[in-house]
């Protein structure tokens, strides 16, 4: 059975209609990442899974459950945890104190304060900053950090490399190979396809709200997904047809 | 020598200001909502001790034991009836919510206990005119304890928000409210906590008000003026900060008594105008600077140091 179930999901801002229609189903310990341009609706979709966003239509069942009318604090409570766009941490708290708050009101499991501490190294000597007084990549640190505080079954990461130097960028995704060798199951929103075809074990490409392609990530070609990105269906086809699939290796 | 005197009448003072105005302080820093029946619901506390005292004999001490749990929960249904509802609808229906309910406040107190004067004075022995001497001045007892019982309310106040759980989740929903959310925080439940402490201290801020002076039904009004102005003064949003507000105003307005006869309330309301000026002035005139996150982060900033780990 899947763990996280999605059908028929739309959702709205206002009257745009930012997700239409979306079908997905996540398995325990697998690792989806959405991609596409922006305003294609990948955040919508991952703030209205987390529940801070309304789905005008459609199911989310989480472990057989359904989700429709459970608040987000009840969804991290259930194991479904977001990491924000943008960071939104609690600035002018400190950053042991941002982890704290996400301990106390979320689940019990493996990831206490000092196996997020142990992960993210970075923090140790922060822990008493303010979390708005602290660079990009340590303040995504605590991001992430604060969200596996709750101990998610399922971790949303919503473009976590968004403003950061690559340097930074490399340090998160250093930090993030703790969580992905704990086989966390992962939603992750990512620009970088490099990365996400790194991360990923299946991709799934959004176009102007609604699904135009997926597939498992050794099985996609670049060139396919960009063209599916930028919404040429015709040169997805020729990408599809010219190259083998030969697994993320040809990405790079 | 007078002018001494004066002065420390007017931080004494201070003190019943500061224990008055940490609700409206505390509850703008959590739901940035201000709530216009602050008075009122002082009121409502002061004639509910007033009640006890009366009718069944319960010393007021005790009767304000008996009345800050029972304000918890009024303000608990509070939230859950009228603030959150309220705060739905946008930024400004709250402010029309609590000035209705203060209304029907009023109204409801006049209709159950006439236009008379109450006062707690007659029912705490001499408290209402103990004196303590120190060298030539002196100050009157209810005059410090009511400042004593501002510090260490505040500084309750401080340490449970600094050192427990419920406190970081209130500072959290301060902070952000839809972040708090998505990390496990129920920020409607917190929020109703957080008003349910406000209507503990307008608790023991009504009934100081009965022990120092007398009520009416319709008393509230000026004293939303003094939390208000004493708020704004001190920083909305910051607790020691309303102590510091609710000291310069008692001390402007003691000052403003000596200077001249009617310049007991003039100079406090000159010392908020002034203060309103000046904020605006730094704030580009923009009101919403003033009232709205620049100075709600204070509510947290203060307590983010030194914090420990748990």
């Amino acid at each position: 059975m899947s763990l996280l179930k999605v059908r028929g999901l739309e959702a709205r801002h206002g009257l745009l209609k930012a997700v239409r229609g979306i079908d997905l189903d996540l398995n325990e310990g697998e690792r989806l990442a959405l991609v596409g341009a922006n305003g294609a609706g990948k955040t919508t979709l991952l703030r209205t899974l987390a529940g801070i966003h309304p789905a005008s239509a459609g199911s989310v069942e989480f472990d057989g459950a359904d989700l429709a009318g459970v608040p987000a604090h009840r969804r991290a409570a259930l194991g479904i945890a977001l990491v924000p766009e943008g960071r939104r941490l609690f600035a002018s708290m400190t950053v042991a104190e941002n982890l704290l708050v996400a301990k106390s009101a979320g689940r019990s499991g493996p990831w206490d304060f000092e196996a997020v501490v142990q992960a993210f190294p970075q923090l140790k000597p922060k822990l008493k900053s303010l979390a708005g007084s602290l660079s990009g990549g340590q303040q995504q640190a605590v991001a992430i950090g604060r969200a596996l505080m709750t101990n998610p079954r399922v971790l949303l990461l919503d473009e976590v490399s968004l403003g950061l130097s690559p340097v930074a960028v490399q340090g998160v995704y250093d930090s993030l190979a703790a969580v992905v060798a704990r086989r966390t199951t992962l939603i992750l929103v990512e620009q970088d396809l490099q990365r996400t075809f790194s991360v990923a074990d299946r991709i799934l490409c959004m176009l102007e709200g609604a699904v135009v392609a997926q597939g498992r990530a050794d099985e996609l070609t670049r060139e396919e997904v960009m063209a599916h990105y930028f919404g040429n269906r015709a040169a997805a086809g020729q990408a599809r047809a010219s190259h083998e699939p030969t697994g993320q290796g040809r990405l790079s | 020598m007078n002018l001494l005197n004066q002065i420390i009448q007017g931080i004494l003072l201070g003190g019943y200001y500061a224990v008055l105005a940490c609700g409206v302080s505390f509850m703008f820093g959590v739901m940035r909502i201000i709530n216009l029946a602050h008075g009122s619901l002082a009121v409502v506390a002061a004639y509910g001790v007033f009640v006890l005292a009366d009718r069944y004999g319960v010393n007021p001490g005790l009767g304000l034991l008996i009345v800050m749990p029972a304000m918890a929960v009024v303000g608990w249904i509070l939230h859950r009836l009228v603030l959150e509802r309220s705060a739905r609808a946008g930024e400004l229906v709250p402010i029309l919510a609590t000035f209705g309910l203060a209304v029907v406040l009023d109204n409801t107190l006049f209709a159950t206990f006439g236009a008379d004067t109450r006062s707690l004075a007659p029912y705490i022995d001499t408290l209402s005119y103990d004196s303590i001497d120190i060298g030539p001045i002196t100050v009157g007892t209810l005059s410090v304890l009511m400042l004593a019982v501002a510090v260490a309310m505040l500084g309750c106040l401080h340490l449970f928000l600094k050192h427990t759980a419920m406190g970081r989740r209130i500072r959290a929903v301060a902070d952000d409210p839809a972040s708090a959310q998505l990390v496990g925080v129920d920020a409607k439940q917190v929020n109703a906590v957080a008003v349910a402490i406000a209507m503990v201290t307008v608790a023991v801020a009504g009934v100081f008000l009965a022990m120092r002076e007398t009520v009416d039904p319709y008393a509230g009004a000026p004293q939303l003026i003094f939390a208000f102005e004493a708020v704004m003064i001190g920083g909305l949003g910051s607790l020691w900060g309303t102590l510091w507000g609710g000291i310069a105003l008692g001390v402007a307005q003691s000052l403003g008594a000596e200077l001249y006869s009617q310049g007991f309330l003039i100079a406090g309301h000159l010392l908020f105008l002034c203060v309103l000026l000046a904020r605006l002035l730094f704030s580009g005139f923009s009101l919403r600077a003033v009232f709205t996150r620049r100075f709600t982060r204070r509510f947290t900033r203060r307590f983010t140091r030194s914090a420990p780990i748990r």
